[in-house]
């Protein structure tokens, strides 16, 4: 048996899932406007990539076992989707940037805002999705 | 250049899938390692990327390899969602671990990304 992660199909379903989020957070940096050293595009993906998976994970954990059919939607719009839309790296340079020049409050209000955020988006998918399925 | 930036960003999330899966197989844990492994590898990358604009390289390599590939590749849902998991297993220490220990090795590793750029 393969296991999921050496599967060629799966990985292409998980890179076309991630090409599909990477030009959605393409789009969403030149339509969010800037608000000053503040990263909000970045913030903005990655909450409601965290929001959605949540979402997601939740849904489709209440399916029960997951089937070959349950695991494409986790790989193609968890993995790859919510994965590629959100964003670690940008977010670690993006606080490198503000610690190194000297806005160390931006820079601890954009960490609590996003790990704060994107803990809540989580907890707020996951609730949506427990009640749709009640 | 747009697409180019999107297909990177495919093949760093399927990376990502790679990688985490092989750390998953060899090195079975409730601790999302694998994922720790991708957020630092990214955030050293992306900052060395962001090193090299920053000394005068064409800003369209970050762009196709820091905002495709290292975006794809990198991942904060799955880190909250990992997150969130662990709390929910009241494994407090190892959520808040994986918290803590992302942003605490990622902003370090996106330093020493950029200072390595700079001694270029």
């Amino acid at each position: 048996m393969t296991v999921p992660h050496r599967d060629p199909r799966l990985l292409l379903l998980v890179g076309a899932g991630g090409t599909v989020g990477t030009l959605l957070r393409w789009a969403a940096s030149e339509v969010v406007p800037a608000l000053g050293a503040f990263p909000l595009a970045t913030l903005a993906v990655n909450l409601a990539g965290s929001f959605v998976l949540g979402f997601l994970l939740e849904e489709l954990l209440r399916r029960g076992a997951e089937t070959p059919a349950l695991r494409r939607w986790r790989l193609g719009l968890g993995t790859g989707v919510c994965g590629g839309l959100t964003t670690w790296s940008s977010f670690a340079v993006e606080l490198d940037r503000l610690l190194r020049g000297g806005a160390v409050g931006t820079a601890l209000g954009y960490s609590a805002a996003s790990l704060a955020g994107g803990l809540l988006a989580v907890a707020a998918g996951t609730v949506l999705a427990a009640r749709r399925t009640r | 250049m747009t697409v180019l930036l999107a297909l990177c960003g495919g093949l760093g999330a399927a990376c990502r899938f790679a990688l985490d899966g092989a750390v998953r197989t060899r090195r079975p844990s409730r601790f999302p390692w694998g994922i720790l492994l991708v957020n630092v590898l990214g955030s050293l990358l992306l900052g060395f990327l962001t090193g090299l604009v920053a000394g005068g390289a064409d800003p369209r390599w970050r762009l196709v390899l820091g905002v495709g590939f290292c975006g794809g590749f990198t991942t904060f849902s799955t880190a909250m969602t990992d997150t969130a998991r662990l709390a929910r297993e009241r494994a407090w220490r190892l959520a808040a671990g994986n918290l803590v220990g992302t942003l605490a090795t990622t902003v370090p590793a996106a330093a020493c990304g950029y200072g390595v750029a700079g001694l270029l």
